[in-house]
């Protein structure tokens, strides 16, 4: 049976709504993904534990807050600890464009900010999976 | 590929990304995860599998949420396989049980996995069964398996849980609902959730005369059996149906009310129907006490391995079906297929020497 993408999206932080997140699921949803939503004020514990347990290839996040300086790399943190090198992680949200390189240092291979279409990130997801079709 | 041994021990330990893996393994039936579950085979058995299931949006996987905290209260471990729709059309889905249940995220003795319908009918996924065995494999008390929202028919559940939990709630639809036959049969506990919306007084009513009906029309159902098998059991495991006056302190009135004003026929044996508030863990402690009566039932009348034996044959030969068709499906097997449906269009052969012809094909392959 072919390989189905799964996808982990999460909101950490303190942000009041999730519309934007529950964009980016749909989006995945329709381009054939199955979507783990976990809903809002995600810790990165939380998250990363989620992610082991659902076995996902990628974790989305997003941040409206201006916590993601803090909180993306944090996630990036725990998969070290628990050497998890094969997930593919992403994040978007309200992200100034200088922050952007730092945050791909620590590991967040993919920012989309607001206006980002979503099959830029579909199409990111299927050209940049770690693990094996 | 891990070394098969090493995969074994993990997930034997309980290790989360081990026990993923295979239940990824398990979904995409790759073969490699044979060995593996063939390593795993003698350790299964000893988890009580609970199935929770009922229309959308009648609160299964806040109720889910609730009864995995109460049980780990008791000191189990739990894991929870929790089931969406995949999309007909783009095979996408939205796996959204686990929202609810985040708080248990952290927590190692919990796993909690969401599995995506893939095509299957009957509110599981295929990869329940085998998923199910894995957890319990892996040293999981308790596997409570979440099915989708499911409508009059899907009640593929009863073939996989030990005990089923059937979640109503108020607001659905007329009581011609609860007479129905199909999902209303396959309860082993019943759960009026959302009890403090109007009309939960009416739908416990309902469900209670409904199983109360059964009874006195002499109905076959799923619980007589192992009712007539309890009263035998000396002492009684548990209290007569009627006595739920033990609801949680917080309750204010609303279960007590229900359940003391609806029994008309109060010496008759039917399930226990509980009455809920997931949302605030109002009953939630009293349908854990009857889940847990309902499997101590099980296992003092010998239920429990009679009700797996059965669900095994169902599972085996649902399973040699399946290679069957896949037989069928091969390539080489299209051609004679198409050539049987030629011969019966054109009049040579009728469809039923057509099915006999087939099926001596396969015997003899």
């Amino acid at each position: 049976m072919e390989r189905k993408i799964r996808v982990l999206v999460a909101k950490p932080g303190l942000d009041g709504h999730d519309r934007g997140a529950k964009v980016i699921a749909r989006a995945l949803r329709d381009a054939g993904m199955e979507v783990v939503y976990t809903g809002l004020r995600q810790t990165p514990e939380q998250i990363v534990t989620a992610s082991i347990q659902e076995d996902v290839d990628v974790i989305a996040m997003s941040i409206l807050s201006g916590a993601h300086n803090h909180l993306f790399p944090r996630v990036m943190e725990l998969l070290r600890e628990k050497n998890i090198d094969d997930v593919l992680v992403i994040g978007g949200g309200v992200i100034p464009d200088d922050d952007i390189p730092g945050l791909k240092a620590a590991g967040i291979a993919g920012v989309f900010t607001p206006g980002s279409p979503t099959s830029e990130i579909v199409a990111f997801i299927k050209g940049n999976l770690k693990r094996g079709s | 590929m891990e070394e098969t041994a090493d995969f074994v021990a993990r997930v034997r330990a309980g290790d989360p990304r081990a026990t993923a893996r295979l239940i990824s393994m398990v979904e995409r039936e790759d073969e490699s995860r044979l060995v593996v579950l063939k390593a795993l085979h003698e350790y299964a058995g000893k988890a009580h599998v609970v199935g929770i299931t009922g229309p959308p949006g009648a609160g299964k996987s806040t109720l889910t949420d609730k009864i995995v905290g109460l049980l780990r209260e008791r000191g189990r471990r739990v894991a929870v396989l929790a089931v969406d729709p995949s999309s007909p059309f783009t095979g996408g889905a939205i796996l959204g049980d686990r929202i609810r249940m985040q708080r248990h995220a952290v927590d190692e003795g919990v796993y909690i996995r969401s599995l995506a319908t893939r095509g299957h009918l009957g509110g599981l996924s295929r990869a329940v069964s085998e998923a199910s065995r894995v957890l319990d494999a892996a040293g999981y008390d308790d596997v409570i398996i979440e099915t989708v929202g499911v409508g009059q028919s899907e009640v593929d559940i009863v073939r996989i849980a030990d005990t089923v939990v059937l979640v109503s709630v108020p607001g659905l639809g007329d009581d011609i609902q609860a007479i129905k036959a199909g999902v209303m049969e396959i309860g082993d506990v019943f759960c009026v959730n959302k009890a403090d919306h109007d009309g939960a007084e009416r739908v416990t009513r309902e469900i209670r005369a409904m199983l109360e009906t059964a009874v006195l029309n002499g109905a076959v159902t799923r619980f007589s059996d192992l009712y007539t098998a309890r009263a035998a059991l000396k002492p009684a495991p548990r209290p007569l149906e009627g006595d739920h006056t033990s609801v949680a302190a917080s309750d204010e009135g609303v279960s007590h009310h229900v359940t003391s004003q609806m029994s008309v026929h109060p010496g008759l044996e039917i399930p226990p129907v509980v009455s809920t508030v997931a949302e605030t863990g109002v009953g939630v402690e009293e349908l854990v006490q009857e889940i847990k009566a309902h499997e101590a039932t099980l296992v003092a009348t010998g239920f429990l391995r009679l009700r797996r034996e059965e669900n095994l044959s169902w599972e085996l030969g649902r399973a040699a079906a399946e290679r069957v068709l896949a037989k069928l499906e091969q390539d080489e097997r299209k051609g004679s297929l198409s050539e049987l449906a030629r011969s019966v269009l054109d009049k040579r052969i009728d469809f039923y020497d057509a099915l006999d012809t087939l099926e001596s094909a396969l015997v003899q392959a």
